[in-house]
Parts: structure tokens; C-alpha cells; sequence
């Protein structure tokens, strides 16, 4: 008895209209637009916003880990302008 | 591997293919006609009368910091340029009604604000950036467009360009 292997094509197209349907593929679902942006200019996202806990998470970095500095990307925004 | 493409794979091929190119509504930009506004889904007030009229529309939003620094030299411009013929809309994108409204009420605009919580219109006319301001000439066509605001130079602009349009007239009817 054989059994009949898919072709790669056959997968591959199976993928991408698989990816449609779930809307991961389109444009507006990969792309976040600039009126789109609130939620991203909120204080809660900037992962900085709390002075104290950086202190006790570069604390436990640098005394379990070895690792300092580093941290020269944060904040958060809208992008504006 | 093309002969694999054949029959229904290939119209699932197609499918597939034509949903990744969904295509993303062109931005607006100057020579375009502005978009028309529907003000049943714009939240915030009576749009004024448009016709004939030099028209500076500003997408703003609430969460957005060059916006807030915006909104006083829009209010002087209205102030300078309205009694010739300019009209200024302000366009939020704020989702929440209520973050539009303590906008408004905090930056006290001399001005028309009106809320696209829906993103109506802002979709149609695809802004490049936050905010975006468009000049529309009297007989409707979008002349001059800056994405961002940045200070004393694009109020500088602004009254160059508006000064130029308002010297135009009014078209024939």
C-alpha cells in the first residue's frame, strides 16, 4: 500500500490561506497604523516607569547574574511626529 | 513543483495569494480631492459650512504630544485667518469619548473638534503620522500637507500656505 505524500506547494499554499483566514496576513492586521497608537503611548507601557523596581531588577541582574548595564532601549510612545 | 499547482490547487494557491494581497487604501496626499466627510459617525458638534472655504484639517489625538503643543497655534491661526475664509477642523482619533472631551475642555480650542472614534475618516485619508494637518483649497483639492507638528516652524508654513490659498478667491460657480 502507498501512501500519497502533499507536496510542498500544496503545504505552502494549505500555510498562507490558513494565515489569511486567521487575518494574520493582511495588511492591517501586521501593521499598527498611527491613529492606532494609544495604547502604546500609555505611561503603563513604558517598562521604566517604576525607578524602584529598576533599582531591585538591576540589583538582582548584576548580584546573581554578573550582568550590569545594558539598558540603553526603553520608554514608550506613540511614534508621533 | 508547478505541475503540483493544478485544478482546485490551484485555485486554493489563488486564494491563498489574493488574501495576502489585500491592498491598503492609498494615502492622501496634495492634487487628491479630500475625502468626503460623513458627519453621522464624526461625535463633538456641528461641522461648519465647508463650501467655498479654505479648510486646514488636523488629525489629533489626546495620547498624542505634539497635538496638545498644536492646538494653540491652530487657535491663533483661526483667530487670524477665519474672518477671510479659513476654516479649521480638528479630527480626533481618540477611541474614548471621554479622553476626547477632557481634551477639548482642557485645551479650550477656538476652533471646531469633532471625534472619528470610529477612524472613518482617518482611514480614508490614511495620515502618515500623528498628527497630520491637510489644507483643502476652496474648491476642494488638498494643496499642502505636513505630518507632525514642529513648533514655529510649520505655524510658519501654515501661514504662508493658508495666505496663498486665501489669495486665490473664490472659484467660479
Amino acid at each position: 500500500m502507498s501512501t500519497k505524500r502533499p507536496s510542498i506547494a500544496l503545504l505552502a499554499a494549505l500555510g498562507l490561506l490558513a494565515a489569511g483566514v486567521a487575518g494574520c496576513s493582511t495588511a492591517s492586521a501586521v501593521r499598527v497604523r498611527p491613529w492606532e497608537r494609544g495604547a502604546l503611548a500609555d505611561a503603563a507601557m513604558n517598562p521604566d516607569r517604576d525607578p524602584l523596581a529598576d533599582a531591585m531588577g538591576d540589583h538582582v541582574n548584576f548580584s546573581r547574574e554578573a550582568a550590569n548595564g545594558g539598558k540603553g532601549v526603553g520608554g514608550s510612545g506613540c511614534g508621533c511626529n | 513543483m508547478v505541475s503540483a499547482l493544478r485544478g482546485p490547487r490551484a485555485a486554493l494557491a489563488g486564494a491563498a495569494f489574493a488574501l495576502l494581497a489585500v491592498p491598503m487604501p492609498a494615502q492622501v496626499k496634495p492634487g487628491d480631492s479630500f475625502p468626503s466627510i460623513d458627519a453621522s459617525v464624526l461625535a463633538g458638534g456641528p461641522l461648519p459650512v465647508t463650501s467655498g472655504k479654505v479648510v486646514l484639517f488636523d488629525f489629533w489625538a489626546s495620547w498624542c504630544a505634539p497635538c496638545k503643543a498644536s492646538f494653540p497655534a491652530y487657535s491663533q491661526l483661526s483667530s487670524d485667518y477665519a474672518g477671510r475664509g479659513l476654516v479649521i477642523i480638528a479630527v480626533s482619533v481618540d477611541d474614548s469619548p471621554d479622553a476626547f472631551a477632557a481634551f477639548v475642555a482642557r485645551m479650550r480650542p477656538t476652533f471646531t473638534t469633532v471625534d472619528d472614534a470610529q477612524h472613518r475618516l482617518v482611514g480614508a485619508v490614511q495620515v502618515p503620522t500623528m498628527p497630520t494637518c491637510y489644507l483643502v483649497d476652496r474648491t476642494g483639492k488638498v494643496r499642502f500637507m505636513h505630518a507632525g507638528f514642529h513648533g514655529g516652524q510649520t505655524e510658519r508654513d501654515l501661514r504662508s500656505e493658508i495666505e496663498r490659498l486665501l489669495a486665490e478667491g473664490a472659484p467660479a460657480p
